[in-house]
């Protein structure tokens, strides 16, 4: 590894899916890192590749899904050269997900707590009797009532947000290092999203699991992430710690992501939205893929892929807007309302700090 | 990390004007979009056993349906003298098509022993003398009447009492359901059968046994997707803005039950050339003179273990008959409804 | 539950009720006489057999005393063979018509589901493409085509299992065969779309990220969310293997109902068709009852329901 705080290292990932219509590349080169027990945030809407990359560091891409290049590091090993039987390994010990819907994740003729201990008999290889006591500690964990009783009941018999408790106690049961959520909450009703989330983040606390939480909603981000990664028609674009992306967004993309965002000030008539639809991965665009839709378009976003500009240690974006020879841009109102605040956040934290002498390390996030 | 930006001169980091952005997107040339019709073409062709099946029927369609022009002799006409006789086919000398027989461990010359002279019967004859080729045409013929027939009362009937049933709903509806539940508990071939004891034999009491039968599918599925199209936002978006209920159903719901309606003809079918070939099998369906591949195969059977000749080509035909459709229809579920649910 | 079952069964007699009137008053217009196909009687020994059995009263009388033989059990006699009534007719034959149906449904099934589930697993490769051929092969093959020729090569030919009649179980060998082939190739064509489907299902994707080996998810859960829908087939593989004894015990010469209801129809015995006809129709209500609840009890879904 890289880096000793790195529990996962995705480096140069490509991966193309084959179709009748020809190859769709979906993942186009994206690297990043997981660090040990935080929460990182992939943000990014439908189609723009936060799927598929969870999936490759779980090994199940469909079939027609081919690695075109990359490393998908853990603990020193490759997981994309790994067998199948050897991800059987890994998954759901080491590494475990939660999925979107939990209407249909759960096996509708198994007992639930059966399938609460499948994990700890195929992993651990535990008798029955023994993985159905640590899997009802599990349901109490995650917060379901009358645990006991419940544990012969079958998933129709909860309701939505109780399944997703179960799904969460499923993947934790035996308490994995990397924790994929992949829009966990989507499926749910506001006020049960809210409880999942807390959920998640009191179970994070107590095992120090890292999580890779995928999302197109950055409501849901803001409270829940260390870090936010925002990808693009199968790149990433901009990543930095959450008040960076949230505050201080660099990226034309991530501005219209938070815009079309409500939020307590978004008052009166309509929410911006982002005009134009992602391009086609078939044949994706020379240059910036995201030029067609973006009112700051440059000459050379139609010839070259912007690199990635450093913003701070921590923040970095995809974007020409970024290069010293670029035109000064005005952002939209909204966001340099973000950046003031932004701005006196990073003032009062600097005062604090020097104040109070701690080592307020930001690159610590 | 921006280093490896050469060739860049300052002009190009001129911001673009709205137009040329737009036509960014529009000039890229994406995947051809491809209507429903189009689509489920394109995942047919690629099925080659159904395109095979497609093509044996054609090909049976016309020999069955010009068999006047391909028949070697009137099927119907009988020659004692010719009975039983082996299929020859001249100039291929291989046991089986020149027209000899093993009789206690013999080859010998049916044709010669038969004075046929210059005659021949590319399929051999009958009990009767009769051409088997020609009379299986005609039987083929049959099979397919029916099956034109069957399906069309399965689009008659069935498709406009599954809609009825489901677009009203109500009593109508439960009242519909229950005739059909009755009518689900006979089997239907107990029915037919009882149709054609009590009509003539012949073929317009299948058809008739067939008509009263062969809906019964049609109308649950159809029904059961009526109901469900019938809540959907584009209907009622449809009946909000006041259009009539004959125009709804045909510009809204014909075109989302038509997949649903293609794939259930195509397994109507089948079965209705089985219960055709089963009533002419025990001798309640098409009356003789006349030629069925049921009644064929039940001539045939008699003689098969001499004779089996007159037995194995009304058999595979019908088994090919059977076998077409049915790949067809496999093939057609799988183009029209990619995610092949029942 | 119990109002459940008492709602089916009333739905049941209902049926049965409409299936007698329906056949009873069909049979009273057929265009031809029983006597038909006797020789030459004269007047007064017509007018004596239709007394005999019961012709000459109204047509309501003849019905209400048909319809209460039957809540009896008592179809009448039949015409066919003299003074026998139908529904000792119709006894005598059940136990072979209901031996190899037993056996052609059990075997069929249980292959079925084999062959579909090994098509579902080994998908789009040859082994799915050969379950595929079986399964087409045995809906379109016509069981009267499929009897002979095992009996000619299987009984005649090679003499293992004896041609034709009835005793024992080596003579239910071929007719069973004959006739499973059909709800062998059904179940094995559904078994495959329900395992496909499961398998692609977002609980199969969970058991995956659970680490589970292949092997260890088509047994646990793939399996047993596939075979649950099988139970609501049944009832029309039993009318497959209804329609399909018909021909079956004709040429294997078993002395059955099957056999009995084709050589009924060809002769005019009305009593002996109404009355198979009812038995039929009563026998598939039954099996269509027995699914719905086995399906009830085995998918926890309806039980809980219910």
């Amino acid at each position: 590894m890289e880096n000793a705080n790195d529990i996962l290292e995705v480096r140069n990932l490509k991966i193309n899916f084959k179709t009748y219509a020809g190859t769709v590349k979906a993942i186009r080169d994206i690297s990043f890192d997981l660090r040990k027990g935080e929460t990182l945030a992939i943000v990014g809407e439908s189609g723009s590749g936060k799927s598929v990359t969870t999936r490759s560091i779980m090994g199940l891409n469909a079939e027609n899904a081919v690695i075109d290049g990359g490393t998908i590091m853990y603990k020193d090993q490759d997981l994309l050269k790994k067998t199948r039987k050897q991800m059987d390994q890994i998954r759901g010990r080491d590494i475990a997900e939660i999925f979107q819907d939990p209407m249909t994740s759960l096996d509708p003729t198994m007992k639930i707590g059966k399938q609460i201990a499948e994990p700890l008999i195929i992993h651990k290889g535990m008798k029955r009797e023994k993985a159905y006591a640590q899997a009802l500690e599990m349901m109490k964990l995650v917060g379901i009532d009358n645990a006991k009783e419940r544990i012969n009941d079958y998933p129709h018999q909860f309701s939505g947000g109780m399944r997703q408790r179960i799904v969460i106690a499923i993947a934790l049961v035996n308490y994995p290092e990397i924790l994929i959520a992949d829009e966990p909450t989507t499926a749910l009703d506001v006020t049960i999203q809210a409880q999942i989330l807390d959920l998640m983040k009191e179970l994070q606390a107590k095992t120090n699991t890292s999580i890779i939480f995928i999302t197109h909603d950055l409501g849901v981000v803001a409270g829940m992430a260390d870090r936010v990664a925002v990808m693009y028609a199968g790149k990433i674009v901009e990543y930095g710690t959450v008040d960076e992306i949230f505050y201080n967004p660099k990226h034309p993309y991530t501005w219209g992501l938070l815009n079309s965002m409500p939020t307590m000030d978004t008052s009166g008539t309509e929410l911006p939205s982002i005009p134009g639809t992602p391009p086609d991965l078939l044949d994706p665009p020379k240059g910036d893929a995201f030029a067609a839709r973006n009112q700051y378009a440059l000459e050379i976003d139609t010839k070259q892929q912007p690199p990635f500009f450093k913003v701070s240690d921590t923040h970095y974006a995809a974007t020409w807007l970024l290069d010293p020879r670029a035109p000064k841009v005005t952002p939209p109102d909204p966001i340099i309302e973000r950046q003031k605040h932004y701005a006196q956040l990073t003032h009062e934290a600097i005062d604090k700090s020097r104040g109070k002498h701690i080592e307020e390390q930001e690159e610590q996030l | 990390m921006a280093d490896n930006a050469k060739h860049i001169s300052a002009g190009d980091f001129k911001p673009i004007s709205a137009e040329d952005r737009g036509n960014l997107d529009s000039e890229k040339i994406s995947a051809p979009s491809l209507t429903f019709l189009q689509d489920s073409w394109r995942r047919f062709r690629k099925n080659k056993a159904a395109m095979i099946a497609l093509i044996i029927l054609i090909i049976l369609f016309i020999l069955a349906f010009g068999s006047n022009l391909f028949e070697t002799h009137a099927p119907n006409a009988t020659n004692p003298n010719l009975a039983n006789l082996p299929p020859k086919i001249p100039g291929i000398d291989i046991n089986g098509f020149n027209g000899t027989l093993d009789q206690s461990g013999q080859r010998i010359n049916a044709y010669a022993q038969a004075h046929a002279g210059s005659k021949y019967f590319i399929l051999g004859t009958d009990y009767l003398g009769r051409d088997l080729f020609s009379r299986i045409l005609y039987g083929t013929r049959i099979s397919l009447t029916i099956a034109l027939v069957a399906s069309f009362f399965d689009l008659a009937v069935g498709v406009v009492y599954g809609v009825i049933s489901g677009w009203i709903g109500g009593w109508v509806d439960t009242f519909m359901q229950r005739i059909i539940e009755i009518l689900l508990s006979i089997p239907n071939l107990v029915v037919i059968i009882l149709l054609m004891v009590i009509l003539k034999p012949g073929m317009e009491s299948i058809i008739i046994a067939i008509a009263l039968t062969s809906w019964i599918n049609m109308a649950r599925l159809i029904r059961a997707q009526t109901l469900e199209l019938k809540n959907q936002e584009f209907v009622l978006a449809a009946r909000t803005l006041g259009e009539s209920s004959i125009k709804i159903g045909f510009k809204h719901l014909l075109p989302n039950l038509s997949s649903i309606i293609i794939i259930n003809l195509m397994f109507t079918i089948p079965t209705a050339i089985f219960f055709e070939a089963f009533l002419s099998y025990i001798g309640i369906g098409v009356s003789a003179p006349q030629a069925s591949l049921g009644t064929l195969i039940n001539d045939g059977q008699k003689n098969f273990q001499f004779l089996p000749y007159q037995m194995w080509y009304p058999a595979i035909v019908l088994s090919l008959l059977m076998i077409a459709f049915n790949i067809l229809g496999d093939g057609m579920r799988d183009a029209f409804d990619p995610k092949s649910r029942e | 539950m119990a109002k459940y079952l008492a709602k089916r069964i009333f739905y049941i007699i209902l049926t049965l009720f409409i299936v007698t009137t329906a056949t009873f008053f069909l049979m009273k217009f057929m265009p031809g006489t029983p006597l038909t196909n006797q020789a030459k009687l004269t007047p007064g020994q017509i007018h004596q057999i239709y007394k005999q059995y019961g012709l000459d009263k109204p047509l309501w009388q003849q019905y209400l005393v048909y319809l209460g033989g039957v809540v009896h059990g008592n179809f009448g006699t039949s015409f066919q063979f003299s003074n026998q009534p139908v529904s000792y007719l119709i006894g005598s034959r059940m136990g072979p018509s209901l031996t190899i149906g037993g056996e052609a449904m059990v075997v069929g099934v249980l292959a079925g589901l084999v062959v579909g589930a090994i098509g579902a697993i080994k998908a789009n490769t040859w082994v799915d493409t050969t379950a595929t051929i079986i399964s087409i092969l045995g809906v379109s093959i016509p069981s009267f085509v499929l009897a002979v020729l095992l009996q000619y090569y299987l009984g005649l030919k090679l003499r293992w299992f004896p041609i034709a009649d009835w005793g024992g179980f080596m003579y239910t060998v071929l007719p069973t065969l004959a006739l499973a082939a059909s709800p062998l190739a059904e179940t094995a064509r559904f078994m495959r779309t329900q395992m496909v489907d499961v398998l692609s299902s977002d609980y199969i994707e969970l058991a995956k990220a659970k680490g589970m080996g292949k092997v260890g998810i088509i047994y646990h859960h793939a399996l047993r969310n596939s075979l649950i829908p099988v139970v609501t087939i049944v009832g029309p593989l039993a009318v497959g293997i209804m329609t399909g004894s018909m021909v079956v015990e004709n040429i294997f010469s078993i002395p059955g109902i099957g056999e009995q209801f084709v050589k009924s129809v060809l002769t005019n015995d009305y009593p002996t068709i109404m009355g198979l006809t009812i038995v039929y129709c009563a026998m598939l209500c039954v099996v269509l009852l027995i699914t719905d609840i086995v399906y009830g009890i085995i998918d926890p879904r309806i039980r809980i329901n219910k």
